[in-house]
């Protein structure tokens, strides 16, 4: 018979097992609901029509469920936010890795953890505030609300995810390359051209990824600044709707059950395996390196 | 056409970086200024303890407030014991290389899962599947998953920081595994558990997506009862004011972002300030 310590000893290895594969078993969980509900749209829609289907109209009898604007919406806001933030955030992180002097370089790197921590719903409203009528404003459009504010926006919701991890890879470049570099009379520039970023172009990769996946799921700051059009995209410049803030604007609206609430879920299914892609893909990057 | 010179190359060149840095920074010390220069004439002792009032455009926070901190509480609840136990197992457990880092991949992947879908989860297995309905505990255990990958990384980073020696002396006293850990291993490593849970915190108070479904209410000018009603929730009440309800005076809706602000950016300088002070004190 064992003792009670004993029983209080098992009973605690057992709990820190569980919780050790837990996570294991939540991502197959939200796989598996996200599935079981999303698969009951393809019961009344084709599949190849739910995803290049041009038409977005889940309300109207009978429903039309093309998601080919919501990925183009999702594509051309993404596209801008990196075109915007992955020179930005890079040259950033390089800056406050290899040249800023000790004393400022604590203090950019709490500036950028603090980017990071504002809510989304704070960085949409002051896009609201700032950005939308700016756009207005500045390139004469009927609305501010456009995938161009999105990209803004969003630009400054990746900035921190690339600086950070940028960041790390180039921290963990050896010194003796640095050293071996500056033996042989390079700049620092030099060095940091030719040596580090070098050094470091798999770490960066990976930083440029996940910002990106960041952006791809981001829902609330680009549901507020895009206007909210769920039809073909016409330009940087027009309303857009993106995958995410269609579930957002639409889940509130829908019956449980109907096809409505299904596709929304379908379109889970395409978020979940584009950041699963993202994020798998960002870690073999750096894992195949570091051996 | 000529070369430029070494020197003059990287001082163009350190002039850009330095020109992007400011680029990505400024912005921050912008936005807080912003709200706060608009938002602290709304904030005052009736704006952080009324109900609202005339469809949310007088009045106070205050549901949004006492939502939030439901809200989070739960979250945490949910969240630091399974995330601490994850991370003892990964840390002091776990030999079995592949299982590893299969689990680190599950993290990673559950850190990545956009913020919505998690929203769309909670609604399938808590307020579906399990019959929560829109409810506290519904938003708060959807709330808790999306923060558990930043409390097992932080808390599995202080505990692999911990010398190896602590639990050699330990178990070479005499003390099995489960005393090592609790009394050898985890109070030097408590330090680091307590700023992953705070950021935890911090992210989980921000978070508008995931609750949209779950628990959010839209207007509900009295406070929770139990944990299966819904609430207000500060995050869902700033994206109400400034998309969904027209003529709201900007300072109410400035003054809300202001204190969301404020609770997130608190959290963060907190969990800054604890991990700054145990650096400073750290022995070995």
């Amino acid at each position: 018979m064992p003792s009670g310590r004993k029983l209080k000893e098992i009973f605690f290895e057992t709990a820190i097992r569980a919780s050790g594969v837990a996570s294991i078993f939540i991502v197959g969980l939200i796989f598996f609901f996200l599935f079981k509900e999303g698969i009951m749209l393809f019961q009344t829609q084709k599949l190849s029509g739910f995803l290049f289907g041009k038409n977005w109209y889940p309300i109207s009898e009978p429903g039309e469920f093309g998601i080919l604007p919501l990925i183009s919406g999702t594509i051309l806001v993404t596209l801008g936010a990196a075109v915007l933030s992955v020179p930005l955030g890079i040259a950033a992180a390089i800056y406050i890795a290899e040249v800023a002097p000790p004393q400022s370089k604590e203090i950019l790197k709490s500036g950028v953890e603090l980017l990071a921590a504002i809510p989304s719903v704070v960085l949409g409203f002051i896009g609201i505030v700032t950005v939308v009528p700016w756009i207005k404003n500045t390139f004469h459009a009927p609305t501010g609300l456009t995938a161009f504010a999105g990209a803004v926006v969003l630009a400054f919701m990746a900035m921190p995810t690339i600086v950070s991890i940028a960041e790390d890879a180039l921290y963990s470049v050896p010194k003796t390359y640095k050293e071996g570099a500056y033996a042989l009379g390079a700049t620092q520039w030099q060095t940091i051209w030719r040596v580090v970023l070098p050094a470091a172009s798999s770490g960066i990769v990976a930083a440029v990824m996940l910002g990106i996946g960041r952006v791809v799921g981001e829902t609330m700051a680009v549901m507020m600044v895009t206007g909210n059009s769920p039809s073909m995209p016409r330009g940087i410049f027009y309303p857009v709707r993106t995958l995410t803030a269609t579930i957002a604007a639409e889940m509130g609206e829908t019956v449980r059950g109907s096809d409505h609430y299904f596709s929304l879920f379908a379109i889970g299914i395409v978020l979940f395996v584009i950041t699963f892609a993202v994020n798998m893909t960002a870690d073999l990057v750096v894992h195949r390196k570091r051996k | 056409m000529r070369t430029l010179s070494p020197r003059l190359t990287q001082r163009i060149a350190f002039s850009i970086l330095f020109a992007a840095t400011l680029f990505v920074i400024l912005p921050v010390a912008f936005i807080i200024g912003v709200i706060l220069k608009n938002g602290l004439g709304a904030v005052n002792w009736e704006f952080l303890t009324a109900m609202p009032r005339a469809s949310m455009r007088e009045g106070g926070i205050l549901p949004a407030i006492v939502g939030t901190f439901c809200l989070v509480a739960g979250a945490v609840l949910f969240a630091l014991p399974l995330g601490l136990c994850a991370a003892i197992y990964l840390s002091e457990y776990s030999k079995d290389s592949r299982l590893n880092r299969a689990v680190r991949l599950a993290i990673v992947n559950l850190a990545g899962v956009p913020s919505v879908v998690f929203g769309l989860f909670g609604l399938a297995l808590f307020v579906g599947f399990f019959r929560f309905g829109a409810s506290i505990l519904a938003g708060s255990l959807t709330l808790g998953l999306m923060i558990l990958p930043v409390i097992i990384t932080s808390s599995r980073e202080a505990l692999d920081a911990v010398p190896g020696s602590f639990r050699e002396v330990s178990l070479s006293l005499g003390a099995t595994k489960l005393q090592t850990i609790k009394y050898a291993v985890l109070p030097h490593a408590l330090p680091g558990i307590l700023t992953g849970t705070i950021l935890g915190v911090g992210r989980a108070a921000g978070e508008t997506a995931p609750i949209l479904f779950t628990v959010a209410a839209f207007y509900l000018p009295r406070l929770p009862r139990s944990i299966f009603d819904q609430a207000m929730a500060l995050p869902y009440h700033l994206y109400v004011l400034s998309t969904q309800v027209p003529n709201v005076a900007p300072k109410i809706r400035y003054g809300t972002a202001l204190v969301l602000l404020a609770i997130v950016l608190l959290m963060n300088f907190l969990a800054i300030a604890i991990r700054s002070h145990f650096r400073a004190k750290k022995k070995w």
